[in-house]
């Protein structure tokens, strides 16, 4: 013991002597002295890993030459029962991040920021500087027998040793991996009462990985230890925690490890608290889609920030966020460059600094390719896990599609785009279920290049889009112009005129006043015909005469032909009419001869004029009122683009000159 | 390769303005400021609405014993003024040419942000790790 203290007083000299940039002079009381050497012997002894007891360990407590190995001291760290926060900050502020190891100056100025902590002190330099009483290790029965003054228990320590090592290893690279998170920021903001529930949520991963070791240690020592998982469960429910790999190597030590089951979906990437859970995803999309409704589609910048703004982050670090987030520098923001976007300012929230770049669980392409699209998605495919991705590609393709059809061709009303979306999805879910995983790559590519795409088109869609929901309401998009042109070009009126043109095309010909139908080099066509028609006059149906009636006046012909025609399948037509129209006995048939066909004609044409007349009206007024339709947007664009420039007035600064 | 990136505000006033060898940096940022007038020279003198790449390209701008000024205005009257090493005689024009473009690349991507307010000063990390990317080349 005296070799202890005496080791300590030296240790605590140096502390005091030593290091001038470092921490300040450290005033230990003999109590404390006491303890905290054994404390350190005891982290000391465990790392060395080698015989002995109390004595040669303190022995080995040399200033500056013997360190406590990350392990027990972590896990010392974490029985005093501090938030892992502050056990970061105790860490950072006692200088062992600085040298990289706990010497003993660095373990004293640790136990002694446990205790300010403990107390409600911040942690701070100078609230070590006070008496302070020892501080509190909740550890199991046996630690609690050694720390209370049993130096012979140390032996216990040796069982401890082969589980420990594991552990420190873990500890190790748990470590590195938060110290490499701190110090990408050097400042870390203090943490405020918890906020709202998913920011909450958030928060359980860091100290999550705490206590999912501290829980694992307690697993695998034996009987004695108090159980510990009711603390585990309520702090986390789901997967995220930072040790999962530390956890997966001791889980295959351990069987009967209930927080295995946690460990399904976690792949291997270090940056844990970066990882979106499946609830933190449901309430991102749920707010996309407040925003917007359509999942495929993009939120503006405008419409982001308004919602960001709300977060009452700063603006340089929103600004921030959007630049991590936005990984195609559109100026628009898809579902999985939201959710990144909300993930990272729900994480700043939780005073997680923010991260030098994007993390690999947070890009774009992992986001889309890891989570299924929300709602139908998830009911549907639960079960079929493997193919996930493959059905998520061809969906997303397909919605890439369909978003890219909307943006290209405008006229689509949105709503008609998101029903055919559920519809193409729908069926989408039906054969993609069969659907190849080899097709990934190239839907992938496609959909990066149809992504990619629309980054020079979603300027002047996404604002045109908003002009026009301006005018109307959301639900029902303004009816925009299928397809005709502003410009009434003949050919425009030549498609209206189209489905009348069978009817008018008689008409339109322009009949030769009546000529004696007698041609002579045509006779004999006429002839055939003529034969032909009274042959087919004869036919019962009347639509095959008619048809080669009508068949033969679009023909090119002498214009005596088509009258010949016309005479005679007026004839017959006539004729044929007779059994069909019953009103018109045989005597009016009787009476149609060349000078009533002439007069008919006449009417006839007079008809197909008020027919055509009436159709040219119409097309008028369709062009009027899409004349008008096109002139009211036009205003509420210049509306617009004068509110702009306003603002733009506005908001630049003064100019100096 | 560059001693000194700036990027002028249309109205002259700077959005961004970093420069190598942390001393010195007063120097700069005087020639930036006197080469201004070089750049409004030659946006005068091109008085023809037609804007290309060519045109965004100032060239050549001012050269002095040791340095070598180079100017670029883009379409909004944004300009950018670089400022490289005489003693790097390497340096050619297509490479002065494509720094300006990655230039102007960046500062749209920071346009697209919408927390960026036009006329702000440029804080972008991505903006300034370009830059700098730019600036210790030579190295």
């Amino acid at each position: 013991m005296e070799a202890a203290a005496a080791a300590a007083a030296a240790a605590a000299a140096a502390a005091g002597g030593g290091c001038g940039s470092g921490p300040p002079p450290l005033l230990l009381s003999e109590g404390e002295q006491q303890c905290y050497s054994e404390l350190f012997a005891r982290c000391a002894g465990a790392a060395g890993g080698g015989p002995g007891s109390g004595p040669p360990e303190a022995a080995r407590v040399a200033p500056g030459t013997a360190t406590a190995a990350a392990g027990p001291v972590a896990d010392l760290f974490r029985a005093s029962q501090l938030p892992a926060e502050t056990l970061h900050q105790i860490t950072e502020l006692c200088g062992a991040k600085r040298v990289g190891y706990f010497g003993a100056t660095q373990f004293y100025i640790a136990l002694k920021l446990i205790a300010a902590a403990q107390s409600g002190l911040p942690v701070r330099i100078e609230s070590i500087k006070c008496e302070l009483p020892l501080p509190r290790f909740m550890m199991s029965k046996n630690d609690g027998e050694i720390r209370f003054g049993n130096p012979a228990e140390l032996h216990g320590t040796k069982v401890q040793i082969p589980y420990l090592t594991t552990e420190k290893n873990s500890f190790k690279r748990m470590d590195d991996e938060d110290k490499q998170q701190e110090t990408q920021s050097p400042t870390m903001s203090p943490l405020a009462s918890p906020p709202s529930s998913p920011p909450h949520y958030q928060r359980v991963p860091l100290s999550h990985g705490y206590s999912k070791l501290r829980s694992s240690a307690e697993q695998m020592h034996p009987a004695p230890y108090e159980a510990r998982q009711p603390l585990v469960q309520p702090e986390g429910s789901s997967s995220g925690g930072p040790g999962t790999k530390p956890l997966r190597h001791q889980a295959s030590l351990i069987r009967s490890f209930s927080v295995e089951r946690e460990l399904q979906d976690n792949s291997s990437y270090p940056d844990e608290p970066w990882r979106i859970t499946e609830e933190q995803r449901e309430y991102y999309v749920n707010q996309f889609r407040s925003l917007q409704p359509d999942p495929s589609s993009f939120i503006s910048g405008s419409v982001a920030k308004n919602f960001f703004t709300k977060s009452k982050l700063s603006i340089p670090e929103l600004s921030y966020i959007w630049e991590l987030s936005d990984a195609d520098c559109d100026g628009a923001l898809t579902l999985p460059e939201f959710c990144a976007a909300f993930h990272l300012i729900v994480a700043r929230k939780n005073g997680y600094p923010l991260p030098e770049g994007l993390p690999p669980t947070l890009q774009p392409e992992y986001l889309q390719a890891a989570f299924p699209k929300p709602k139908w998605d998830c009911q549907l495919f639960d079960s079929y896990s493997e193919s996930l991705p493959a059905n998520q590609q061809p969906r997303d393709l397909n919605r890439m599609e369909t978003s890219v059809k909307d943006m290209a061709d405008l006229p689509v009303p949105t709503q008609d785009v998101t029903s055919d979306d559920k519809q193409a999805l729908k069926s989408t879910i039906n054969e993609a279920l069969s659907k190849d995983v080899s097709e990934d790559p190239a839907t992938s590519k496609d959909s990066n290049s149809l992504k990619a795409r629309p980054r020079s088109r979603s300027y002047s869609s996404t604002s045109i889009e908003e002009a026009m929901k301006r005018g109307e309401d959301p639900p029902t998009p303004p009816p925009r112009p299928q397809k005709t042109h502003s410009r009434a070009s003949s050919l425009d009126l030549n498609k209206v005129f189209q489905p009348s043109v069978p009817a008018t095309k008689s008409g339109l010909l322009p009949p030769p006043p009546a000529l004696p139908p007698r041609p002579c080099p045509s006779q004999s066509e006429q002839v055939s015909e003529a034969e032909l028609l009274p042959q087919l006059s004869r036919a019962p149906s009347q639509a095959a005469e008619s048809s080669p009636a009508k068949k033969d006046v679009p023909y090119s012909q002498p214009p005596s032909k088509p009258i010949r025609r016309k005479f005679r399948p007026e004839n017959q037509a006539t004729e044929n009419q007779e059994p069909s129209t019953a009103a018109s006995g045989p005597a009016s048939a009787a009476t149609m001869k060349p000078h009533p066909t002439v007069q008919k004609q006449s009417s006839k044409q007079k008809k197909a004029i008020q027919t055509a007349i009436r159709k040219n009206k119409e097309a008028n007024a369709v062009l009027a009122r899409l004349n008008s339709e096109l002139q009211q947007q036009l205003k509420e664009v210049h509306q617009e683009r004068i509110a702009l420039e306003n603002q733009l007035e506005q908001l630049r600064p003064v100019t100096v000159l | 390769m560059a001693v000194c990136i700036a990027v002028i505000a249309k109205e002259n006033y700077p959005l961004y303005i970093r420069s190598t060898p942390t001393e010195n940096e007063l120097k700069f940022h005087y020639m930036v400021h006197t080469s201004l007038d070089m750049v409004d020279e030659k946006i005068s003198a091109m008085g023809k609405a037609l804007v290309d790449q060519r045109e965004l390209y100032l060239g050549l701008l001012y050269p002095t014993e040791d340095y070598k000024v180079y100017g670029y205005v883009t379409n909004s009257k944004v300009k950018f003024v670089m400022v490289v090493d005489s003693s790097n005689t390497a340096l050619r024009d297509n490479e002065i040419r494509s720094m300006f473009r990655k230039l102007h690349n960046s500062y749209t991507d920071v346009m697209c942000n919408p927390f960026y307010n036009p006329g702000d000063r440029i804080q972008s990390r991505a903006f300034d790790n370009m830059v700098t990317s730019m600036m210790i080349q030579v190295c």
